[in-house]
């Protein structure tokens, strides 16, 4: 987690405000920080929800007729039994931290991106189409083409939603779920059609160069370079949203779009430089699983990655830098589980069980917790 | 008459792929209406689906799994209410783990309790051909040949209208959805109006679950669902938050689901992706031509409080 997640950028970063309301918005960021509280906050209560969930985990593992000592300790011995296993987290997580991070910064400025899942899509096939296209480009030159078209391609499809919200007053809720459906058919079209392996067997592309495959940080084990991408762009968000004037405008427009309108902040264009953003995150995160892991482009990529991304950014109380560690656990939730239905026979679905209770408790907490606060 | 058969069969497949959209629609139109968004009906949906499935493959009645996917469904929703009204956290992000628990918990029971079952058939719903009504040509068999559950989808839609627009309760169920406070004011109980909104909209979204695994397949798919619940959501907003217009709008996804499917498998010079995104393209138009006007109830997705 971040240091000092949530401190307010110095009085001489705020370059976007006019002076005169300067001081009336950093009291109010300032009131709805809660010194002291923002350690209990960020680590105490997801600490408490996860151990929630495991409890409720336990009680339906016990009343399906499990051993829950079994399960538990195949849990435990999938996320660190063995090093290769945490590598494999670290893979699992790569798309998850990218995802959410993107999330988090839409959600910070207060629009529902529910549309990682075909922003990562979008990204996906516009990496795949460089792979493809110009793979007898220098590999670097063509990994780096791949990647920024990745998040440009995710960009745009997030930056849709927000431009039909703010030009036209489109529920963004609504835009981004239909444009999720929208990028699947694009893909499925394109690995049927015109895109389609030379073979014409499957609904896929051709496999991209060997060349151009993001190269492995420990073989055998899959982890890649990705990973370290994943690491580095929610340095960067995280930068870019607590220490930059733009972050600074962005959060204000999360926090009380009235006021930052009043602040002088055009409220519309953070909105859509919000979903750019964010949209880009996840393009890149669908690119990268393509010369990461799997090194073509069809149907059904994601298991769901847009929508999982919403709980990794959430348990991390949408802080980009935090996501690293909600996207490891839930990458190693993964892997774990995977372990729990080979050595104790319980149904891998455990995954979502536990994912889905996290974020439930953890919302539950938050609002117990924010109510105990006000009074 | 070749083509009135295929206009026929075409017809029919898209009222019976309209009912488990028209269910979830007309129970997350309330809830909206109530003033709370649940985007968790995907997951709502599975979690109906297998509580169908299972209860009318060991007890061998489909009404029974119905019941109990409606039940089950209404627990979910509950403890959804719990947390959106009474705890007031996000609307959102609740939803959205709703989804994930309603994917986890399906599918984990479904491979828990159906291992070691090799023939899992059930006997689904069979449909009910209504005297005279279904030897209409065309109508006949395509709205009076159909199973009970589609017969009820169908009545449902002007019943939830009629009760929302011309009946006190409709009425409270409204203002709630725009003025809570008022609400508030005159005497109605805004947490109590809410619940149940939000407990109806569950049960409904654990029907329509329901009608894929007993009524449409005979068995328990995971992930069956596979999308139908985000499509509800948009067919709640295409429908402009009334119920006959969820309807009318369940019948026009319905229409374009069934014929993707028949056009999956002819040749045809237009992919068949392109009516596979159709009712989403539809829909985001429909937005834009529509906009300015919005029907969207003003209190939509904020938490009620009695302090100011």
């Amino acid at each position: 987690m971040a240091p000092v997640p949530q401190r307010i950028p110095a009085a001489d970063n705020l370059a976007g405000a006019t002076h005169v309301h300067r001081f009336h918005m950093m009291t109010t960021l300032a009131t709805s920080r809660h010194a002291g509280r923002t350690l209990w906050q960020n680590i105490g209560l997801p600490v408490l929800a996860i151990a929630a969930a495991l409890c409720a985990g336990a009680l339906l593992l016990a009343a399906t007729g499990f051993n829950v000592v079994a399960a538990y300790s195949a849990l435990w011995q999938g996320i660190f039994g063995n090093p290769r296993n945490i590598a494999e987290a670290m893979l699992r997580a790569t798309p998850l931290i990218l995802v959410g991070t993107g999330i988090a910064i839409a959600f910070r400025c207060g629009i529902w991106n529910i549309g990682a899942e075909g922003q990562f899509y979008m990204g996906a096939a516009a990496g795949a189409f460089i792979g493809l296209r110009f793979g007898n480009l220098p590999p670097l030159l063509a990994i780096g083409l791949a990647l920024l078209a990745g998040v440009v391609a995710g960009g745009a499809w997030a930056g849709l939603a927000g431009w039909l919200k703010v030009r036209l007053g489109l529920n963004e809720v609504v835009t981004t779920i239909m444009l999720n459906y929208i990028a699947i058919g694009i893909v499925s079209y394109l690995v049927t059609g015109p895109w389609q392996e030379a073979a014409h067997y499957n609904p896929q592309t051709d496999e991209i160069a060997a060349a151009l495959v993001l190269p492995r940080l420990w073989p055998p084990a899959r982890v890649h370079a990705g990973f370290l991408i994943a690491l580095i762009v929610p340095l960067l968000a995280s930068i870019l949203l607590f220490r930059t004037p733009w972050g600074y405008a962005l959060r204000a427009v999360g926090l009380n779009p009235q006021a930052a309108k009043h602040a002088g902040i055009n409220v519309n264009r953070q909105y859509v430089l919000a979903m750019w953003l964010s949209g880009g995150a996840a393009g890149l995160a669908g690119a990268i699983e393509i010369f990461g892991v799997i090194g073509r482009l069809y149907e059904n990529i994601s298991p769901g990655y847009g929508f999982t991304g919403i709980a990794v950014s959430l348990l991390a109380n949408n802080n980009p830098l935090g996501t690293i560690v909600s996207g490891l656990l839930f990458g190693a939730l993964t892997t774990g589980s995977e372990m729990m239905q080979l050595t104790a026979k319980i149904p891998s679905s455990m995954t979502f069980i536990l994912q889905g209770l996290i974020v439930v408790f953890l919302v539950a907490f938050r609002a117990l917790s924010s109510r105990s606060g006000n009074r | 008459m070749d083509i009135l058969i295929t206009v026929q069969a075409l017809l029919q497949a898209t009222v019976r792929m309209a009912t488990p959209l028209t269910f979830t629609a007309v129970g997350e139109t309330y809830g909206e209406r109530a003033g709370v968004v649940n985007i968790g009906l995907e997951g709502l949906m599975l979690i109906g689906s297998i509580a169908a499935y299972a209860v009318a493959y060991f007890s061998g009645s489909v009404p029974l799994g119905i019941l109990a996917a409606a039940i089950t469904a209404g627990v979910f929703g509950l403890c959804f209410g719990f947390i959106t009204i009474t705890l007031r956290a996000n609307q959102i992000i609740t939803g959205a783990a709703l989804n994930l628990i309603g994917l986890g918990v399906s599918s984990y029971f479904y491979r828990a309790m159906f291992a070691t079952v090799t023939d899992r058939a059930i006997q689904p719903l069979q449909p009910i051909q209504l005297p005279v009504l279904s030897s209409i040509p065309l109508i006949g068999p395509v709205l009076f040949d159909q199973n009970w559950l589609v017969y009820a989808a169908l009545l449902l839609a002007p019943l939830a209208g009629f009760v929302l627009n011309k009946t006190a309760l409709g009425l409270s169920l409204r203002a709630v959805g725009e003025h809570p406070k008022a609400t508030a004011t005159a005497g109605l109980s805004v947490l109590g109006l809410r619940y149940g909104a939000v407990v109806f909209g569950a049960m409904m979204a654990g029907i329509g679950g329901a009608f894929l695994s007993v009524a449409y397949a005979n068995q328990f798919v995971e992930n069956m669902v596979a999308g139908r619940g985000f499509v509800a959501l948009a067919i709640v907003v295409f429908g402009r938050w009334r119920p006959m217009g969820a309807l009318w709008a369940s019948l026009l996804f319905g229409f374009f689901f069934a014929l993707q499917l028949r056009l999956q498998t002819q040749n045809l010079a237009i992919p068949y992706q392109f009516f596979q995104v159709l009712p989403y393209v539809a829909t985001i138009v429909a937005m834009i031509l529509l906009r300015g006007q919005s029907a969207q109830p003003k209190a939509l997705g904020v938490p009620y409080t009695e302090r100011a």
